[in-house]
């Protein structure tokens, strides 16, 4: 990519457009947000009706399969709603790159905004065994992160294909099991006092995760978005 | 699945008789090599002489075997990799697609025999076949990924958007997945030598007797391996030609 600083702010100028064009169909729709509720709601229930949430790691457990749910419901729409017609307007517009940059982009604070949300639900609803509140907020927040950043190109694949969101769940859930189990564990230390030694060099597993699958989303989707 | 299992046998038999018929040997000789391979993996890998162990006993000559069938799924799927992103650089090659493909469902054949070969060392030694120990976990979702990859070539009807989109995901899911595959056993206790506490083979079990046989059966399997590729691919091309009547 050729980098004058004309073209970068022309660039930057053409993703925050595609962002605020996104981010103004979910306030109209709000379809992620009454999603988010809809998940957390029956999770919460089936905790509650089961007596789980005494037990730290259940609570733990639920919280991150609710997080990944939510992580589908959110990010699957994120390519079909644009229809095939819209696609070819944004072809002849804008560059691959910029589209899926701005996808990114957006997803990330769509996810960042969900993950808080459904944390601050079931700490209202299940009670709080936390006992570093920000240690677990940080790792949600990373999680939101790394499961954006990876259903993002899943979701772009399974449109492509024509599929609904199940293609995206099938060839999701197998490669977020080693992201979840990183963050199962990495956000387990939440749970105890004193300081953890292991915690670091999780989160930088995480962050070098997030770095390639943006990297591969960059490279990869060019591919896909020509017909 | 039953396509690949049924694909051995009918691929085996039928390049017997290539293999007579114009004995090639200049083409052909990593087969015979992987042939005496692999005699000598059976043979030598129940006959010959192996440390006598606690717990393990005779049952460390699943090594032959089981790590050998990872060893060989991990070279197709590489195979596979490359041969997707040679598709992307040249798109509508149709060659690199089958390749890259059938070299997919040949790592899904070879994984899903380590995992038995595992399966049942593991009742051997752990007392049961599934232990949901970390590496276990992990050979479970590389190969549930492929098997994804299969349902999506599945879904896409036309030819030219399935390679593309089939080479897109088999490089992001490979690029993504193996990296991390390799780095979270090492971050949890497992059952399997050389993580969490354990010490490795390297370093204690894998002595000079078991390596005489273990490297010979590394190449032997990655060349069956790819021997079942070569074969299934030029199944394939047979197929495709019938397809556009060529």
């Amino acid at each position: 990519m050729y980098c004058t600083f004309g073209s970068v702010i022309g660039k930057s100028a053409q993703i925050f457009i595609l962002i605020k064009k996104d981010l103004l169909l979910e306030w109209r729709q709000k379809y992620a947000f009454y999603g988010v509720l809809l998940y957390v709601g029956s999770t919460v229930l089936v905790i509650y009706t089961g007596f789980l949430h005494r037990e730290e790691r259940v609570w733990n457990a639920m919280f991150w399969i609710t997080q990944l749910f939510i992580t589908v419901n959110t990010i699957a729409k994120s390519f079909l709603q644009d229809s095939p017609g819209r696609m070819l307007y944004y072809q002849s517009t804008v560059s691959a790159r910029i589209y899926i940059l701005s996808k990114l982009a957006y997803n990330l604070m769509l996810m960042l905004v969900m993950s808080v949300l459904s944390l601050g639900l079931f700490l209202a609803f299940l009670g709080n065994p936390l006992i570093n509140p920000a240690l677990y907020l940080g790792m949600v927040c990373l999680g939101g992160i790394s499961l954006s950043m990876m259903f993002t190109m899943l979701a772009a694949i399974s449109a492509k294909a024509g599929q609904n969101a199940a293609l995206m769940v099938i060839m999701g859930f197998p490669m977020v099991i080693p992201a979840l189990i990183v963050l199962v564990n990495a956000s387990a230390t939440a749970f105890q006092p004193g300081y953890q030694p292991g915690l670091f060099r999780l989160v930088l597993i995480l962050g070098c995760l997030d770095l390639l699958s943006i990297s591969l989303s960059l490279i990869l989707f060019p591919f896909l978005w020509k017909n | 699945m039953l396509l690949i299992l049924r694909g051995i046998p009918v691929g085996l038999l039928g390049n017997f008789k290539a293999f007579k018929r114009y004995s090639g040997m200049k083409k052909n000789w990593w087969k015979v090599l992987c042939v005496i391979l692999l005699m000598y993996t059976i043979i030598g890998g129940f006959l010959m002489p192996v440390p006598a162990l606690y717990i393990l006993h005779e049952t460390i000559r699943n090594i032959y075997f089981h790590v050998s069938m990872w060893f060989a799924m991990m070279v197709v799927l590489v195979v596979s990799c490359i041969n997707a992103i040679r598709y992307l650089a040249h798109p509508g090659t149709m060659k690199y697609d089958i390749i890259s493909a059938e070299a997919a469902y040949v790592g899904l054949l070879f994984g899903a025999l380590g995992l038995i070969t595992g399966s049942i060392w593991a009742k051997n030694t752990w007392g049961q076949y599934w232990s949901n120990d970390p590496k276990e976990l992990c050979a479970l979702i590389a190969w549930l990924v492929y098997l994804a990859y299969v349902v999506l070539r599945n879904s896409v009807v036309d030819l030219d958007k399935r390679a593309r989109i089939s080479a897109v995901y088999n490089v992001f899911a490979f690029v993504l997945l193996f990296p991390f595959l390799f780095v979270i056993p090492r971050l949890t206790d497992s059952l399997h030598p050389g993580n969490g506490g354990n010490p490795g083979f390297s370093a204690y079990d894998v002595d000079n007797n078991i390596r005489k046989v273990l490297y010979a059966a590394w190449i032997g399997w990655s060349l069956l391996a790819v021997w079942i590729l070569e074969l299934r691919i030029r199944i394939r091309q047979i197929e495709i030609k019938q397809i556009f009547h060529e």
